[in-house]
């Protein structure tokens, strides 16, 4: 069993286009998406939800205004300016709180109460490319780290379940805690970029943090034809760094097209990016 | 005041914005613009403002430095601390800092007073100007999670005596512009709240739309006032449109696809540097928010 895990650094540079056509070109496959604050494949893909689970991680803390005197000890020690009085009354803001639960013990006469907090909805699903884990982080939740490690364990326990070769992961974008997530412990990096300054800069940051947790990295440069002297400056870079470019594709309208119909774009077509991607899926398939 | 640009969904022009934006305004007699970079984990619009750094500073998190002679390995700073940071054996303390959010917990209660803080940086800061624009921008460490403590620092730069001000006259000459981070996760939440206004930009295809109503969730949630920036406006259909019609989320600019545009981007050229008509395309939209406001 294989995992292989789409990413960018950048955003929309066509992680999850890219994601689905492979998803509709392999074979004995689970999909999991990881991008569990703006998750996308399940628009491509179409599942049909056969489990829903509730997603609990952290704490927030709420104020007993009966027991509480105002005392002010709790925003004295709080660190993230999470407490403040408004009006004589302690209140909390749980969008500055990050649930450390210190406010709670040092609460002298113990009106505060940390309670498990709700914070997203995870999915088994089916499609009629195979089976797909996604999620649904709650809106303005922390802890989606979490998350993506509980979307992958289940896309695992499901391929290993059903004997299946291959798990396909559609990641986040950015270099933060749910790309850790998605990236730890993974077999092979696909890294999505573009002929601009910002997909340069932002797949040199990426690849080094994947290089940092010791993942192997290949690279598509996507429609590389919009600057092809940045397309070059990539692939020097990727040379000197000794990552491979695994293919190129294509600007081409039909991708914009097919995610409009609801396709991955290699059912939907079979121009030149739609060849691109073939392409670039037969040689991955040949490293993993 | 503080206007932070945002999208759920990464790639649909939020630098972009930001950065044109700034320029229009940077060039609009009277005013004072202030460019803060939030995105902290791909930070971009430096590539476009091209500031002059002129000073820089390590961004650390307290974390737990346990002294020997005084632990007694009683477990308590373990206990106390939520994010399992912090495990105790018989004979040893371990203190994982990438685990750590620095909430002094254990600090605070600990019997012995054996810990005391040290900082482990999780990233930088820099500052500069780009022509009379006041720039600040932040990057996490590779490796690092956690970006909102960079963020935080990053908005203490806000120059508090403008924004308090309720001289509208005032206030709408002293602008900061806020690059946010794509999704609608903690990060995002960091960068955004305490606007005044938030430009969401998003383009018309289903994940664009997907991730729009998302984002104006985060901002119901978090009562910030709201407009939407339709970017590549013409390559998809036109449910973004249907969308903000029928909840009333005013639509401030829709910029059609160019290639000279997408071209002199993947440079780092923004668009008013090769289109002077979207200077006033950008004022316009700047007066829209002023109206709104």
């Amino acid at each position: 069993m294989k995992e292989i895990v789409i990413i960018s650094g950048k955003g929309g540079t066509g992680k999850t286009v890219i994601t689905a056509s492979i998803a509709a070109l392999a074979k004995n496959k689970v999909m999991g998406d990881c991008d569990v604050d703006a998750s996308n494949l399940y628009l491509l893909l179409h599942p049909e939800i056969k489990e829903k689970n509730e997603f609990y991680a952290g704490l927030i803390p709420s104020i007993d205004l009966e027991k509480c005197t105002n005392c002010g000890r709790c925003q004295e020690v709080c660190r993230f300016d999470a407490i403040k009085t408004i009006k004589g009354q302690t209140v909390i803001d749980l969008v500055s709180c990050e649930g450390c639960g210190l406010c709670a013990l040092v609460c002298p006469v113990k009106a505060i109460q940390m309670k498990e907090n709700h914070c997203g909805e995870w999915y088994i699903s089916e499609t009629k490319y195979g089976p797909l884990v996604h999620a649904r982080l709650g809106i303005a939740e922390e802890n989606s780290g979490k998350l993506v490690t509980l979307v992958r364990q289940n896309a695992q326990t499901i391929a290993k379940k059903n004997n299946l070769e291959l798990i396909i992961v559609d990641g986040p974008p950015g270099i933060g805690c749910p790309l850790i997530a998605t990236l730890s412990g993974t077999d092979l990096a696909v890294v999505v970029t573009e002929p601009t300054l910002s997909g340069l800069h932002d797949l040199q940051r990426v690849s080094k943090v994947a290089q940092h947790f010791g993942v192997k990295t290949v690279v598509i440069i996507n429609k590389y034809d919009i600057n092809l002297e940045n397309s070059a400056k990539i692939e020097d870079w990727c040379k000197k760094t000794n990552i491979l470019v695994i293919g190129k594709i294509h600007f081409d309208n039909i991708i914009t097209k097919a995610l409009v119909k609801g396709f991955p774009v290699v059912e939907y077509s079979d121009n030149t990016a739609a060849k691109e991607i073939k392409d670039i899926w037969q040689k991955l398939k040949e490293m993993l | 005041m503080i206007i932070s640009v945002a999208s759920g969904k990464g790639g649909t022009g939020k630098t972009t914005i930001a950065v044109n934006l700034a320029l229009a305004l940077d060039k609009d007699k009277g005013k004072n613009v202030q460019f803060l970079d939030c995105d902290v984990e791909e930070p971009n619009a430096h590539l476009f403002l091209k500031p002059v750094i002129t000073s820089s500073e390590s961004v650390e998190i307290p974390v737990p430095k346990i002294n020997d002679k005084k632990c007694n390995y009683c477990g308590k700073c373990a206990e106390v601390c939520v994010f399992n940071a912090i495990a105790v054996t018989k004979n040893k303390v371990l203190v994982f800092p990438g685990l750590c959010h620095g909430c002094g917990s254990c600090t605070l209660f600990c019997p012995e007073k054996a810990i005391t803080e040290e900082g482990n940086k999780v990233g930088v800061l820099e500052e500069g100007k780009a022509g009379s624009i006041n720039f600040t921008h932040g990057r996490l460490n590779i490796g690092e999670p956690m970006a909102p403590p960079i963020i935080r620092k990053i908005k203490k730069k806000i120059k508090k005596d403008y924004n308090d001000n309720r001289d509208k006259n005032i206030i709408n000459h002293h602008i900061t512009l806020i690059d946010a981070p794509p999704g609608t996760s903690c990060p995002v939440i960091e960068s955004i709240k305490d606007s005044d206004y938030t430009i969401l930009v998003t383009e018309p295809t289903p994940f664009g739309l997907h991730d729009l109503i998302l984002a104006v969730e985060v901002l119901q949630k978090l009562k910030i006032l709201h407009g939407v920036v339709l970017n590549k406006c013409d390559i998809g259909d036109h449910k973004v449109e249907e969308y903000c019609k029928k909840n009333d989320i005013p639509l401030l600019l829709s910029i059609p696809l160019d290639r000279k545009i997408a071209v002199a981007y993947s440079k780092g050229i923004p668009i008013v540097k090769i289109n002077s008509s979207y200077e006033r395309k950008f004022i316009q939209l700047f007066k829209k928010i002023v109206q709104i406001i």
